[in-house]
């Protein structure tokens, strides 16, 4: 088991109110003290941590690792190393594998794949699917499903495009406190779409996915969920309306959470005009007015997670023409270093702030326990270098698949290594 | 494209559409070339007019379309494309449905690309023979008052007009129904308009463009009758300007819906001048691309 000492780190935990320079005593894996200066043994590794950060594990509570089915783009194994390297100890993987994630023979199937993967490092909990084949129409095993150890209910990169079905199933999920997480779009709205509706898509002759298409159905759920109770949570938020309406609904004691992915707070829809098919994803790169509106949403609470949306897909896949391209890009390891470059250092979050968006707030949303840094916790634990400057090289990514935009770009900070029931892996 | 390309390609134009007028319409300059023409999409008018261009300019002519080909059986464009490549090929002239899919073929392949039209994205001949036409009638662009009416949304022609006449200087507006108005056209300067008989009155040319027929599931409009008299371009409509209007059409047309016969075959209409001027404008483009490459190359 994992012995270490944990030199002079600068310790952020939101849940436990700490922002301090401390040492940390790692003894079979759990913590087991806490302090300034803790005496150094002969017997035990030291790791010195000075200017480094060390926070509560993050979670990324949306990522598709695409097995069972789609094992060329990744595996649970490759999915939890490049986890693990973007600084996550834990990820949700949503149910859109083949066969899908709706009966509980593949809750399990999941949850057994990720344990024996790298040691277990890296928390893989399954989202299963709202409704059985994720078709939209008959609700899936839930109870089940839950009792099997999903975390939540999602059809995403389908919605749940019927609203009948859409208040059974926050009515049912709310009997396990459960959230459903929405991919909001209004497919009426989007048929042939592959690109956000407006003046780029206009120049570049492509068809669009106007941003109501998504506001219309964060609008109708929130409506629903005023009327069912329980708990709804909007996955990838990407408009200025949909930020709105959620800000308004919380103000009114709305039990809605939202999360939105780093390509959507860093990039706006003038990356596609070099028709890259890494820019396409769904929902697809807004406009300046809708990352101002996402920032602004973060900075006050409105968004309560950041989530990669982490999909990869093969080379040979991307490489056809841009309407012909799947959706999604990979975002587990460059997750973490865009959030430092491009809200830490940009004065949107706070170190804190970045934490809470990472680990506190995912784990109250999916109830899970908060990965607490205090004496006799399991040590669960990401390490970050906060000020490293680095360029995004996608051929070194532990990821199966090389679909990211952010190739070549100049970023800060980085994750130095993920500690979590009783491994220590470091980059 | 800059400004000075246009003029460079529209003068180049000229000395070849006196090759035209000539007995014998033919000259050596791509001697030795082999160009493919690689059509994902039906088209008569364009691809003959591509193919006449490269033969009167003696290359090797190639003709790839999808009926029959591998691509029916799955092919990707990227390994089409190379496969053809691996033939020694110098240039290829792609028409596809999808937008962007010749700057696709650029970035997998070294030889010449020419857009022959990519989905609702542009045809940059179609504008340059546009243009040209237009010139060679009033003599200049600059300050021209140029209407565009019809399926905006959908249509690689007008993006490319706009593109071309407001580099050249053109005053440019749209016409159409709003279904059929992109978001943010205005943006490029354009003025908009829904209501044709205003737009008239302040156009010196109108681009009519075809309305296709195939989109109508859709439901993007009414009904063909509706458009037709709300947005068909009749002689009755013409003669209300006050003054006489220059016709343009990338063709086919559909007669007496977006365009009435009679204004079709009357002496305003530019649109066979177009057809002629098309060749002449491909064997320009053909001839400083095929021979900048060689330069380059050697």
């Amino acid at each position: 088991m994992l012995n270490l000492l944990l030199k002079h780190a600068r310790v952020i935990d939101p849940e436990m109110k700490i922002d301090e320079v401390l040492d940390i005593l790692i003894l079979d894996g759990k913590i087991a003290d806490i302090g300034l200066s803790l005496p150094m043994k002969k017997s035990i590794d030291s790791l010195e941590l000075r200017d480094k950060i060390v926070a509560p594990g993050f979670i990324d509570m949306h990522v598709h690792l695409r097995e069972p089915g789609y094992e060329y783009k990744e595996t649970i194994e490759t999915g939890c190393a490049a986890a693990a390297a973007g600084g996550f100890t834990a990820v949700c993987c949503m149910p859109n594998t083949n066969p899908p994630i709706d009966n509980e023979g593949i809750v399990r199937f999941v949850k057994d794949r990720g344990r024996k993967a790298l040691d277990g490092v890296v928390d893989v909990f399954p989202i299963a699917a709202v409704t059985k084949g994720r078709e939209g129409k008959e609700l899936s095993p839930m109870a089940e499903l839950f009792e099997a150890g999903a975390v939540a209910f999602s059809d995403d990169g389908s919605p749940v495009s019927s609203a009948e079905v859409m208040r059974r199933a926050l009515e049912y999920a709310a009997m396990f406190d459960v959230p459903i997480i929405q991919h909001a779009e209004e497919v009426s709205l989007t048929k042939g779409g592959v690109m956000n509706e407006g003046y780029v898509s206009t120049i570049l002759g492509m068809p669009g996915m106007p941003a109501v298409a998504e506001e219309l159905i964060v609008a109708r759920d929130i409506g629903l969920l005023e009327f069912t109770g329980g708990r709804y949570h909007v996955a990838h938020l990407s408009t200025s309306r949909g930020a709105e309406l959620i800000r308004d609904a919380k103000k009114r004691g709305v039990q809605v959470t939202c999360e939105v992915t780093p390509h959507h707070f860093t990039l706006t829809d003038e990356a596609v005009r070099g028709f890259d098919t890494n820019t396409k994803m769904n929902p697809p790169l807004r406009t300046q007015a809708d990352v101002d509106s996402l920032l602004d949403g973060l900075r006050d609470g409105t968004i309560d997670v950041i989530a990669s949306d982490h999909a990869p897909h093969s080379f040979d896949e991307k490489e056809v023409e841009y309407v012909n391209a799947p959706f999604g890009i990979v975002g587990l390891e460059t997750a973490l270093t865009l959030a430092i470059t491009e809200l830490v250092y940009k004065d949107v979050l706070s170190w804190d702030q970045l934490v809470m968006k990472f680990s506190t707030n995912p784990r109250r949303i999916l109830r899970l326990p908060p990965a607490k840094i205090q004496r006799d916790a399991i040590a669960n634990l990401t390490l970050i270098d906060p000020s490293v400057k680095w360029v995004v090289d996608s051929n070194k990514f532990k990821s199966k698949s090389r679909n990211s935009p952010f190739h070549g770009k100049h970023v800060r900070g980085k994750a130095l290594g993920v500690i979590n029931n009783g491994c220590f892996l470091t980059n | 494209m800059p400004r000075e390309d246009i003029e460079l390609i529209l003068e180049t134009t000229s000395s070849f559409r006196e090759v035209l007028e000539r007995p014998i319409k033919k000259v050596p300059t791509l001697q030795g070339k082999t160009i493919v023409n690689l059509f994902f999409e039906s088209s008569t008018r364009t691809r003959t007019s591509f193919e006449l261009a490269e033969r009167r300019l003696s290359a090797d002519v190639v003709n790839f379309s999808v009926a029959g080909s591998s691509v029916a059986k799955g092919e990707t464009l990227k390994d089409t494309a190379r496969n053809i490549e691996a033939m020694k090929v110098d240039m290829v002239v792609i028409r596809h449905p999808a937008a962007g899919a010749p700057h696709f073929l650029s970035r997998v392949l070294d030889a010449v690309i020419i857009n022959a039209g990519d989905g609702a994205h542009e045809h940059p001949t179609q504008a340059l023979l546009d243009m040209y036409s237009l010139r060679e009638k009033f003599g200049r662009i600059e300050g021209l008052r140029v209407g565009i009416v019809g399926d905006l949304s959908h249509s690689r022609v007008a993006l490319s007009n706009i593109f071309g006449l407001k580099t050249m200087g053109a005053l440019v507006s749209v016409c159409g129904p709003a279904t059929l108005i992109p978001r943010g056209i205005e943006k490029l300067g354009v003025t908009v308009y829904h209501d044709l008989d205003k737009m008239i009155c302040n156009v010196d040319a109108l681009n009519v463009l075809r309305i296709q027929f195939e989109r109508h599931g859709e439901a993007l409009f009414p009904s063909v009758r509706e458009y037709h008299l709300r947005y068909g371009v009749t002689r009755e409509r013409l003669d209300k300007a006050g003054h006489a209007v220059t016709i343009l059409h990338p063709g086919p047309i559909n007669r007496d819906v977006e365009l009435s016969a009679d204004v079709a075959d009357s002496e305003h209409s530019l649109i066979l001048q177009q057809v002629l001027n098309g060749v002449a404008v491909r064997m320009a483009v053909l001839f400083l691309l095929g021979t900048a490459h060689h330069e380059s190359g050697s």
